[in-house]
C-alpha cells in the first residue's frame, strides 16, 4: 500500500512538473525515425544527432527563452508504426513539429495525416515524391537523387566521356539511381551501352564488369550503398579495367574506402555531400564551420564520425529552430518560417526554400571528389 | 563471344561456387547424422569471418592463430547450439528441430549485430591482392586459398568418414539410426560430432571468403541459401557430388550473369534447385536408394 501511495504520489509530482514546464513555454518536436530494423543505419545517427542538438540548444538558453523538448519514437523502418506514431505525436504529445520519417516508404504513409492535423513535417528520406509534387505541410531535407546523377552527368561531359556502363543494386536505391540515370544521360546525349545489376548481398561481381570489360564503355557508374560497391572496386581491380569508375553519394564516407582498400579505390569519383569531405573544403566555404562543428561535437558525444544520414536531422532540426526564431511556434508559424528558410547554411547544403521546392537544394550540395591515397580530393 | 570472357566467367564461378560447395557439406553432414537441415548453418559461416576479425584486431594475434582460435570459438557456438537448443528437445521430429535451427539462426544474427554492429567489416587477404593472369582472365591470391582449402577439407572429410571408427560410426547413424544404437553407437554423441564438425566447416568458409567478400552480421543468409542449394544438386551427401553441386552453381551462376542478364543471376541459383528437386530429388549424381554419406 505503502509503495502504490508513493508511486501515486511521485506520478502526480512528474504531472505537476510537466505541467510546469510546459507552462513556461515548452516547443516540443516530434520526431520518427527508424533507430531498428533494416533502415537503422538512418534512424540511428539521425536520433543521436537530434538529441545532441536538443541539449545544446537547451544549455544556451534555447530559442527566445522557451526550451525545446524532443519526443522521438523508433519506427523500425515500418510505415504502419509509422502512421500509428505520427498520430499519437500530434493527439497525445501535442507536438509542434515533426522531424522525420527516415525512409521514402515511411514518409509517403505519415503524409496524409500530417496534411489532414495541419502539423509540418520535415522528412529525412531522399526519394523525389516526397516534395515532389509540393505538399503544403511537407519538406524533406536530404537532396534529390537525381541532383547526384546529374553531378556525375555534368563531370562526365567535362571529360568528353559518352559511352556509360551502368552496374546498379536491386534495391529502391539502386533502381531509383538506374531511372534518374537513364532520363538524365537521355537529355543530356549520353548512351548506356551496358546496364547491369546486382543484388544487394552478392559477393562477386567480376562476371558483370568481364561483360561491360568486353563493351568498353568511356566510363562506369555504380549506384549501390555498401558493401556492393567496395567489391566492385576491388572487382574492378582485380579484372586490370582501366575504365574511369563513379560511384553514387551512396558510399560517401570513409567506410568506403576502408572497405575496398585505398589500393583498389584509387581514382574512384564520386559527387559527396560535403559533411564526407569537409576538411578537404576551401576554409573559406560557408559550410566549413558548421560542418567541422557538427562533426566534433559528434565525436565528442558518441566517439564515431558524424554521417550523412545524422546531417539530415541536422538540417530538419535547423530549418525548425529558424523557423521558431524568426516566426513563432505554432505549427502553422513553424511551416511558414521553413517555407521562408532562404540561404540557410546546414550540412546537406544551403537551404533556400520556396512554396515551390519544398526541398531547397540544388547542385552546390555535392562535391565531386577522387579518392587519392585512401583520402578524399576535391575535383575542379 | 571472347575466349577470355568465357575463361573469367569459368574461374569467378569456380571460386565461387567452392565457397558454396564448403557450406553445402557442413549442411549435409548433419543431415546424415540427425536428418535435419540445420538451417543455421549459414551463421557460422559469418561467426568465422567475424571471430576472426576480432582476433586480428581486439587481440591482435597474428593470422596463423587468429584462424584457428575463431575456428574453435564458432565450433564452441556449435557445441553450445547442440547442447541448448537439440538436445533437450523431448519430441525430436524433423519439422520440430528445423524450426529450432531457424530460430537458433535468428538468435545468432541478432546476437552478432549487438557484438559487431551492423557495419560490414574488411579482412586482409592472406597473401597480398595482386591479381594472377590465367590467360586473358584474372584470378586473386585468394581464390587460391579458397580452392586448395577447399579440396583439403574434403580430403580429410573423406578420410575421418572411412577410415576412422567415429567416422564409421556416424555413417552407421546416417545409415539406421536405431541398429547404430543397438550395436552400441552413442547416437547422440554423433550428433554433437556432427554439429561440432560441421560448425568448423561453415567458420572456415567464413574465414577465408572474408578477404574476398567482405563479412558482416547478415552474410549468413544469402550464403547458407546457396549452400543448401549446392548440398540439394549433389543429393545431399557429404562427398564430392556436393562440392560438384556447389562449383555448378557458381559456374552456372557467373555464366548467367555473363551471357543471359545479370538480373537473373540468383534467379538461375533457385531454379536449378526447383528443377532438382522435381526431377531428380536424389541429387544429380544419387542412385534413388544412395549412399549419403
Amino acid at each position: 500500500m505503502k509503495k502504490m501511495s508513493l508511486l501515486f504520489s511521485s506520478i502526480c509530482l512528474s504531472l505537476v512538473c510537466a505541467t510546469v514546464s510546459f507552462a513556461s513555454g515548452t516547443i516540443r518536436i516530434g520526431a520518427l525515425f527508424s533507430v531498428t530494423g533494416p533502415a537503422s543505419f538512418l534512424g540511428e545517427p539521425e536520433k543521436k544527432t537530434l538529441e545532441l542538438l536538443v541539449k545544446e540548444l537547451n544549455e544556451k538558453g534555447g530559442i527566445n527563452g522557451q526550451k525545446l523538448e524532443a519526443v522521438i519514437y523508433d519506427t523500425g523502418g515500418d510505415a504502419t508504426k509509422a502512421v500509428q506514431l505520427a498520430t499519437k505525436l500530434i493527439k497525445d504529445d501535442k507536438v509542434s513539429v515533426i522531424i522525420g520519417p527516415s525512409t521514402t516508404g515511411e514518409s509517403m504513409a505519415v503524409i496524409p495525416v500530417v496534411e489532414k492535423w495541419k502539423i509540418p513535417m520535415i522528412s529525412c528520406a531522399a526519394g523525389i515524391k516526397i516534395t515532389d509534387p509540393v505538399k503544403h505541410w511537407v519538406f524533406k531535407t536530404p537532396a534529390n537523387d537525381h541532383i547526384a546523377a546529374e553531378k556525375i552527368l555534368n563531370y562526365m561531359a567535362s571529360k568528353k566521356q559518352k559511352s556509360i556502363a551502368l552496374l546498379t543494386v536491386t534495391d529502391g536505391f539502386g533502381a531509383s539511381g538506374r531511372e534518374q540515370i537513364k532520363t538524365l544521360a537521355k537529355q543530356k546525349g549520353f548512351t548506356i551501352v551496358a546496364d547491369e545489376v546486382y543484388g544487394p548481398k552478392d559477393t562477386d561481381m567480376t562476371a558483370q564488369l568481364t561483360k561491360i570489360r568486353g563493351i568498353k564503355p568511356d566510363a562506369i557508374i555504380c549506384w549501390g550503398t555498401n558493401p556492393g560497391p567496395a567489391v566492385i572496386t576491388r572487382n574492378v581491380k582485380q579484372l586490370g579495367l582501366k575504365t574511369p569508375l563513379y560511384m553514387s553519394h551512396g558510399v560517401a564516407s570513409k567506410k568506403y574506402i576502408e572497405l575496398a582498400g585505398a589500393d583498389s579505390a584509387e581514382g574512384v569519383m564520386l559527387p559527396a555531400g560535403k559533411l564526407a569531405v569537409y576538411d578537404a573544403l576551401p576554409k573559406g566555404d560557408s559550410q566549413y564551420k558548421l560542418l567541422k562543428g557538427y562533426d566534433q561535437s559528434y565525436k565528442k558525444a558518441y566517439g564515431t564520425e558524424a554521417s550523412t544520414f545524422g546531417g539530415y536531422a541536422y538540417d530538419a532540426f535547423l530549418l525548425t529552430a529558424n523557423a521558431i526564431k524568426k516566426v513563432g511556434s505554432t505549427p502553422e508559424q513553424i511551416r511558414t518560417g521553413i517555407e521562408q528558410a532562404s540561404k540557410l547554411v546546414s550540412v546537406s547544403g544551403i537551404f533556400t526554400m520556396s512554396p515551390k521546392d519544398h526541398n531547397g537544394l540544388d547542385l552546390s550540395a555535392f562535391e565531386m571528389v577522387k579518392v587519392v591515397k585512401g583520402d578524399w580530393a576535391l575535383l575542379k | 563471344m571472347q575466349f577470355d570472357q568465357i575463361l573469367q566467367y569459368t574461374l569467378s564461378g569456380l571460386s565461387t561456387g567452392a565457397i558454396y560447395a564448403l557450406i553445402g557439406i557442413g549442411f549435409s553432414i548433419i543431415y546424415n547424422a540427425t536428418g535435419i537441415i540445420n538451417f543455421a548453418q549459414g551463421e557460422f559461416v559469418m561467426l568465422g569471418g567475424l571471430f576472426t576479425l576480432s582476433c586480428l584486431e581486439f587481440l591482435k594475434l597474428p593470422l596463423w592463430a587468429a584462424i584457428p582460435c575463431a575456428i574453435t570459438a564458432s565450433t564452441v557456438v556449435g557445441i553450445l547450439f547442440e547442447r541448448l537448443a537439440i538436445r533437450p528437445l523431448r519430441q525430436p521430429t524433423p519439422i520440430n528441430l528445423v524450426i529450432i535451427t531457424i530460430g537458433g539462426s535468428i538468435l545468432i544474427r541478432g546476437l552478432a549485430m549487438l557484438v559487431w554492429g551492423k557495419d560490414t567489416h574488411s579482412v586482409t587477404p592472406f597473401s597480398g591482392d595482386t591479381p594472377i593472369a590465367i590467360g586473358g582472365a584474372t584470378i586473386l591470391p585468394q581464390h587460391l586459398w579458397i580452392l586448395a582449402i577447399t579440396l583439403i577439407i574434403i580430403i580429410i572429410n573423406k578420410l575421418y568418414f572411412y577410415h576412422t571408427i567415429s567416422g564409421k560410426a556416424m555413417r552407421a547413424c546416417s545409415y539406421n539410426r536405431r541398429a547404430a544404437g543397438l550395436v552400441g553407437i552413442d547416437v547422440r554423441r554423433m550428433v554433437l560430432f556432427s554439429f561440432i564438425i560441421s560448425s568448423a566447416m561453415g567458420a572456415v568458409a567464413g574465414i577465408i571468403i572474408a578477404p574476398l567478400t567482405m563479412t558482416a552480421y547478415d552474410v549468413g543468409v544469402m550464403l547458407g541459401l546457396k549452400g543448401f542449394c549446392a548440398a540439394i544438386i549433389g543429393g545431399m551427401s557429404s562427398g564430392l557430388s556436393t562440392v560438384i553441386g556447389g562449383l555448378i552453381l557458381g559456374v552456372l551462376e557467373s555464366l548467367g550473369a555473363g551471357l543471359i542478364s545479370s538480373g537473373y543471376k540468383d534467379a538461375i541459383a533457385f531454379i536449378i534447385l526447383l528443377l532438382i528437386l522435381f526431377i531428380r530429388p536424389q541429387g544429380l549424381f544419387g542412385k534413388s536408394d544412395s549412399e549419403r554419406v
